[in-house]
């Protein structure tokens, strides 16, 4: 049997449910990682905890920069007739939202570290140093990337939970098809409605 | 007793001068103390991607013999305050100065004895000794060269490469190399 890897008009393929859900997990645990390291004691877990989130963000980013280019080469699968016309137009800005903020918020915590003071150099998982952003180092511009980046993610947070009520809606009290898309696309040839 | 004098009669009959032709360990034999006073301690750690971490500890003391007889039985020893650290932006040294590093709070000193001295040149020695950190301590060598002797007063530059690893101190590897690479200017006073 043949793996639907691309967007049909009316499901999406295994890519886009694959980049939908690491993208998911990646963020929420960043999120959760990030309000840790600046709250923990030890000097030495929080150096550690930082350098796994700058890990993380950059294959996020990079992650995010993929799914970006899988959009933009498939069809958007469109919403079911069953769906009510403010949530017709509310999901599409909700989701340019999320798309927005997946993507700034990993590339502010790129311009906080490229801006700090510290130097602290950028290696990934240990594996290449990522250049910094060509952007000046000081007290200020790390200051205000600092808070920039943690502001993002907040709203970032937000609009996730938005949107997961939303689905959990969909799941749960109108148990129409638009949960289970992003679950899997269907295995035969029948539409899963 | 007599050796002694002489040394110190052929030290204090030096001419001033920083060149190293001019000078001769087994002329600065005697008892010197290290004071921060023109002397420096300074450290730097490669990162990767180039460029480093640098600073120096503003605060130590130490003992420097110098055997005139025989360079080789000399020693030294050397007691850094780790909480003096600086390296010009206060929220490294605070790192430093933390149990992720140093831990100044509960190991206030760092201490090198020397073990053993070897004469290697007419200004130059190899001292081996241990050095204790954090409760650690683990042989380490050093570069030693006599660069100035005048009135009482000796002037060394020392360098020397260390694993921080072994003193517990290897956060932030690879990111930052475990070697740290010192390099010391020690201004001993007689006495």
């Amino acid at each position: 049997m043949a793996l639907l890897f691309r967007n049909t008009p009316t499901h999406y393929g295994w890519i886009a449910i694959l980049l939908h859900w690491l993208i998911a997990v990646l963020f929420i645990g960043q999120f959760a990682l990030g309000l840790a390291m600046v709250r923990i004691s030890s000097q030495r877990t929080a150096f550690e905890l930082i350098q796994w989130h700058k890990s993380f963000g950059f294959l996020l980013l990079g992650l995010v920069l993929v799914r970006i280019g899988w959009r933009l080469g498939n069809v958007r699968p469109t919403l079911p007739e069953t769906v009510a016309p403010l949530e017709r137009r509310a999901a599409p800005l909700v989701h340019a939202l999320l798309y927005v903020v997946q993507l700034i918020v990993p590339l502010s915590g790129w311009a906080l570290v490229s801006v700090s003071v510290l130097e602290v150099p950028s290696v990934p998982f240990d594996l290449f140093v990522m250049p910094n952003l060509p952007l000046g180092a000081s007290d200020a511009a790390e200051a205000f990337w600092s808070v920039a980046h943690e502001w993002l993610a907040w709203v970032g947070i937000a609009l996730a939970a938005l949107h997961i009520l939303a689905a959990l809606r969909h799941r749960f009290l109108l148990r129409d098809s638009v949960f289970q898309r992003m679950i899997a696309p269907p295995s035969g040839d029948e539409p899963r409605e | 007793m007599s050796v002694r004098m002489l040394a110190l009669l052929a030290a204090l009959s030096l001419p001033v001068s920083t060149a190293s032709a001019d000078v001769s360990l087994g002329d600065a034999a005697g008892r010197y103390s290290i004071g921060t006073g023109g002397s420096s301690i300074r450290f730097s750690i490669a990162k990767l991607g180039g460029g480093g971490l640098s600073g120096a500890f503003g605060r130590f003391s130490g003992t420097i013999r110098i055997d005139g007889a025989d360079v080789g039985r000399s020693s030294v020893e050397i007691t850094i305050f780790p909480d003096s650290v600086g390296t010009g932006q206060g929220r490294i040294d605070a790192f430093l100065r933390s149990d992720a590093v140093f831990d100044s709070a509960n190991a206030p000193q760092i201490v090198f004895r020397s073990t053993s001295v070897k004469r290697t040149g007419d200004t130059t020695a190899v001292i081996a000794g241990r050095l204790t950190a954090r409760g650690k301590s683990s042989p380490e060598v050093f570069t030693a060269r006599l660069d100035s002797l005048k009135r009482g007063t000796v002037a060394f530059h020392v360098t020397g490469k260390v694993l921080r690893s072994r003193y517990g101190m290897d956060v932030g590897t690879p990111i930052y190399s475990n070697v740290v690479d010192f390099d010391m200017t020690l201004i001993g006073r007689r006495g």
